[in-house]
């Protein structure tokens, strides 16, 4: 074992120590425990034969891909090159035109049924899917035929995962995520814009190390990474419990870091686990939240380029206040309405009016009977 | 055989049209209640849980309807015939106050589809008085209509039938004397079990039935007093002053024994202080007895009380003395706990004044059409 | 022929009867059952964070009562039809001092107390509300509820609330984790309340041990550390060393008040600070039966007035009719 983490790290250029250390933390965002670390740190070092990445782009701004290769840890791009052997990849191949076509039928062919497929960008569906074309076939059908074969099929992002900015309304092309154009497939979503790449990266060590793939939610989203409400692990959630509020932007509370729920926040709806990972390996609270901005919902379909940006979000955990109510407080007691005063007022009134006037009849009638 | 007659004349008078605006009025909101639950249209809340609809239409409104039980009372247990001429009237606003008494609870009940649940063995809990008013109410009700039903049969000449009927008419006065009794003093044991939330000054525990029994029947004699007085004036019928002022003569005896019983109650339990101690509730007991006073002094002379007048003043002092006595313990010094707060809304009480408005125009209407008051001689 | 003096003595012999059989037949306050289990309940341990409302929202799938704009929030303020469980606060003058009467503030729980001679079962004219024999655990059953809602004037701590919000409402009061669906006693585990609270200020177990605890706790002092016990008293999860920061109010609510309840509160001030009603030992729902089972037992009263009254309704219809 020793043995081959020294040719790993002549391969990879890194430390036999940061290496593990990687395995580690990856293992830990996927809620794994050291053994399944080392397992995976061998599955890396000593690859049965490195599995074959078919990587298709769509309707997108390459965000995944740019996140991917912003991923901070040491030499990850490298990694993932030695990792896995990423046969197709339009922004990453040195080549182009027919030759790259050519091989990536060549390698699917060779690989059917063991390749790893990864959808990046939203399909666009209406008119035969004529809105996005990649060497004169559709996207759509490029990636019918990529899933056709697939060991396993990935979308990375928010546009492959359900549409994403694509499909906001009026959604011209029919813009839809891999997984509905799949039907009868597995697909995984790693929503997000951009998606968080150790999310991504997790995924697939899980799939190289296990073969299987991680336990997913009921949106196909791994569990690991969307099992959670922003909202639960946020950090500015105490401001949320007290009820401290920044009500604009720049603000007292804004500027004391105070909750930004009233400011159109979408963590309390929005499944993902940013304040936990956060971004760009800085610390330091880098992510939306963390530097001050709102959460958008952008990895939650129907929130994201749904729903306004500084609208309220729909609380889906609802938790009493950090208020308390006194012992003399009641729900919904009734004081006296001069209205209901003034009809009960009258019914009274109303009584001794008749018996008044019934009383004066009475009285006369007996003074004229006696007169009688 | 009575010499009752129907009074015939228009219905739709004016003052009838005004009743059925009421009614109208009264309808919209009790729709609201059915389609959109008690607390779209009442003020109840969740330390009072009874408001109007309970206190007024079924503790007070059958409390006011005691008319043809106090009556029977008079005329069978102490057989003074005399009194027959008013029997009619009054066991019809009994029967009216009681049907919607008994409206009013269905309408006040929350999963009213479940009612008859009080009428099935297998669910009753005998330790309950809510089970003993419900069922005595619901029974009596069908009493009154036995007891009722003579006036429409005549009316329809079904002289058979009233004959048979008249045979065992005497059960079912029996019957309509003892279920009174039973529930209207179980209305003021009510009371017991809600314990403290009960003002001191209206809470006797043990004496609650009697005080309850010994209003009930005061208002009773009081409404007889009332309703006759009001009839008269009217539809002007004959003058019947000699009879309700001997009506007086037994509600000077009864108020006296509820007075004894009440005061005597407040001062063996050291609650007498209370009296001028208690804030608001002082005002409100004194203003109770004061009402309670008011009919004792004028019944007592005899001059006052033969004057039809200032009987009828009396009844109505009775009537609201009664009526304030069962609002005080039910809802004005009921206190379930710092915080809470109860006063009707305008729906509520719409609901109940059109319950009240259907009442007297049911009354109008059948005593045009059925034989119930005496026609003037003269007429 | 039965005159009116002979009648006024019958009657009077009769409600003296009565009266004497009110004093032979009293019908004391009920028991607690030896099994009976319930919470108690340690202002002192309390902070306030509510993890017992957010539970006993979530195991009773109950809605989060909302205030005005505020609906990111159950802001719930008091029991109500969606909220079976609310932590409320005393607070004095500067409110600076944890469990002090004055310039201080106490936490206090509001949930059915589990009476052991519950009002709302007495009252009940349809048996909706029912006391299990064993464990004391009053349970309520909307299948059998005519929604009369006596049952919340019976009640002296206001605990059943109605859903005067639906068209088709029901009663909703705690049910100690024990109705249809949930019955976690009955499968052995511990209220949803008691499970979550992280200093154990809400214990569940046998009312007895819980007796036992709470008296226990009256005997320490200022300064005294005591270990404190999480979750079920019998079984307890884990326990937390505490120094007392306040002397107990040396008073078990629940030990007496009104025949007793199963869930007992002990705190560092008086309880009618605390909002607990002003109860005596002897129960309401026991004068009422007392009263009533006089007045009806075998319903032989009024079946012996019911006779008299016939004869007499008979003797003097019949002459009345000879007139």
């Amino acid at each position: 074992m020793k043995g081959d983490f020294e040719t790993l790290e002549k391969r990879l250029g890194v430390s036999r120590r940061d290496f593990l250390k990687y395995c580690t933390g990856i293992a830990a965002s996927l809620g794994l425990s050291t053994s399944d670390a080392i397992a995976m740190a061998e599955a890396v070092a000593k690859p049965k034969k490195r599995p074959v990445v078919i990587w298709l782009h769509g309707q997108e701004c390459t965000g995944p891909t740019e996140s991917l290769l912003r991923s901070e840890h040491p030499t990850l791009d490298r990694l993932i090159l030695e990792m896995v052997s990423l046969e197709y990849h339009q922004t990453l191949d040195s080549g182009a035109g027919h030759k790259v076509e050519h091989m990536k039928e060549l390698s699917m062919k060779e690989n059917a049924g063991k390749y790893l497929l990864v959808v990046e960008g939203a399909i666009p569906t209406k008119d035969g899917g004529v809105y996005c074309k990649i060497a004169g076939t559709t996207m759509l059908d490029h990636t019918i035929e990529a899933a056709e074969h697939a060991a396993a099929i990935i979308a990375f992002g928010s546009c492959a995962s359900w549409g994403g900015v694509q499909s906001a309304s009026p959604n011209p092309t029919g813009a839809q995520g891999a997984q509905s154009v799949l039907p009868g497939k597995t697909v995984v979503n790693i929503p997000g814009c951009p998606p968080n790449p150790y999310n991504f990266l997790a995924t697939v060590m899980h799939f190289l190390t296990f073969g299987t793939l991680p336990e997913l939610d009921n949106q196909n989203r791994p569990k690991f990474a969307y099992g959670r409400l922003i909202h639960e692990n946020c950090e500015r959630r105490p401001h949320f419990d007290a009820g401290r509020f920044a009500k604009e932007f720049g603000d007292e509370g804004h500027k004391k870091g105070y909750c930004l729920y009233k400011l159109g926040c979408k963590g309390p709806e929005t499944h993902a686990n940013c304040p936990a990972v956060e971004f760009n390996d800085i610390g330091g609270g880098t992510w939306p939240i963390g530097v001050g901005h709102p959460c958008f919902g952008c990895a939650e379909e129907g929130v994201g380029f749904t729903k306004p940006l500084f609208s309220l979000a729909d609380v889906k955990t609802h938790t009493p206040p950090n208020q308390f109510p006194t012992i003399e407080q009641r729900e919904e007691t009734s004081g006296m309405t001069a209205g209901a005063a003034a009809v009960g007022g009258a019914a009274i009134g109303a009584i001794v009016g008749a018996a008044a006037v019934a009383s004066k009849k009475l009285g006369s009638s007996e003074s004229s009977d006696s007169q009688e | 055989m009575s010499q009752a007659k129907p009074l015939g004349g228009t219905i739709f008078t004016p003052f009838f049209i005004a009743m059925m605006v009421v009614f109208a009025i009264g309808m919209y909101f009790l729709g609201v209640r059915f389609m959109n639950g008690i607390g779209a249209v009442a003020n109840i809340n969740g330390g009072y849980p009874w408001g109007i609809w309970v206190v007024y239409d079924v503790v007070i409104g059958t409390a006011l309807a005691c008319g043809g039980y106090a009556l029977a009372i008079t005329i069978y247990l102490f057989n003074k015939g005399q009194y027959h001429p008013l029997m009619r009237a009054a066991l019809l606003a009994s029967l009216l106050g009681y049907a919607l008494g008994g409206v009013g609870a269905f309408i006040d009940m929350g999963r009213y589809w479940q009612f008859y649940h009080l009428m099935m063995p297998k669910h009753m809990n005998f330790n309950s008085v809510m089970l003993e008013v419900g069922l005595c109410v619901a029974t009596y009700i069908l009493v009154l209509i036995i007891e009722f039903a003579p006036a429409f049969l005549e009316r329809i000449g079904a002289k058979g039938l009233l004959k048979a009927l008249d045979k065992v008419l005497f059960l079912f006065i029996a019957i309509g004397i003892l279920l009174p009794t039973m529930h209207q003093s179980s209305l003021g044991s009510f009371l017991v079990a809600m314990g403290y939330k009960i003002s001191p000054l209206w809470q006797s525990l043990y004496m609650q039935p009697v005080l309850a029994l010994l209003t009930a029947l005061c208002m009773g004699f009081s409404i007889v007093i009332f309703e006759a007085s009001m009839s008269k004036a009217a539809f002007d019928l004959d003058d019947e002053t000699h009879l309700l002022s001997k009506i007086g003569k037994i509600i000077v005896g009864l108020l006296t024994a509820y007075l004894v019983v009440r005061f005597g109650e407040i001062i063996v339990h050291g609650k007498f202080g209370l009296i001028f101690t208690s804030g608001k509730n002082s005002v409100l007991f004194i203003l109770e007895t004061a009402l309670f006073v008011i009919p004792l002094v004028i019944l007592t002379s005899e001059k006052k009380r033969n004057n039809p007048s200032t009987l009828l003043w009396a009844a109505v002092s009775m009537l609201f003395a009664g009526s304030l006595y069962r609002f005080n313990a039910f809802l004005l010094t009921y206190n379930p706990g710092p915080g809470y707060s109860y006063f009707p809304s305008v729906g509520e009480i719409m609901v109940t004044l059109g319950i009240i408005a259907f009442e007297v125009m049911t009354y109008i209407v059948l005593v045009k059409t059925l034989p119930v008051l005496h026609k003037p001689k003269h007429a | 022929m039965m005159d009116r003096r002979s009648f006024l003595k019958t009657a009077t012999l009769g409600t003296a009867a009565a009266c004497v059989s009110t004093v032979a037949e009293a019908r004391p306050n009920l028991e607690p059952s030896p099994e009976a289990v319930g919470m108690l309940y340690d202002s002192t341990l309390c902070v306030g964070c509510k993890a017992c409302v957010s539970a006993c929202k979530e195991t009773n799938s109950m809605d989060p009562v909302i205030h005005g704009g505020n609906f990111q929030y159950d802001s719930a303020m008091d029991l109500s039809s969606d909220t079976l469980n609310v932590i409320k606060v005393y607070s004095n003058g500067t409110a600076e001092v944890k469990d002090s009467e004055t310039d201080g503030f106490a936490f206090e729980k509001r949930s059915c107390m589990h009476c052991v001679d519950p009002g709302c079962v007495s009252v009940c004219p349809v048996t909706a509300m029912r006391k299990d024999p064993l464990t004391g655990i009053v349970t309520h059953h909307a299948d059998a509820c005519i929604g009369c809602r006596t049952c919340m004037g019976g009640c002296p701590y206001n605990v059943p609330q109605f859903e005067y919000d639906e068209a088709f409402g029901r009663i909703q009061k705690c049910q100690m984790c024990n109705q249809e669906g949930v019955e976690r006693i009955s499968k052995g585990g511990m209220t949803a309340c008691a499970e979550v609270c992280p200093t154990g200020a809400t214990l569940f177990g046998p009312r007895t041990q819980l007796l036992e605890e709470a008296k226990r706790r009256m005997t320490l002092k200022e300064g005294d550390t005591y270990n404190y016990p999480r979750g079920d008293i019998s079984k307890p999860d884990s326990y937390h060393e505490k120094d007392l920061e306040a002397n107990y109010h040396n008073h078990v609510w629940g030990e007496k008040e009104a025949g007793g309840t199963n869930v007992m509160h002990i705190s560092a001030i008086p309880f009618d600070k605390l909002g607990m009603p002003p109860l005596e030992d002897r129960s309401y729902a026991s004068m009422s039966e007392t009263l009533q089972h006089t007045l009806y037992k075998g319903m032989a009263l009024p079946a012996v007035a019911l006779a008299g009254l016939t004869y007499m309704v008979k003797r003097n219809k019949d002459k009345d009719g000879e007139e």
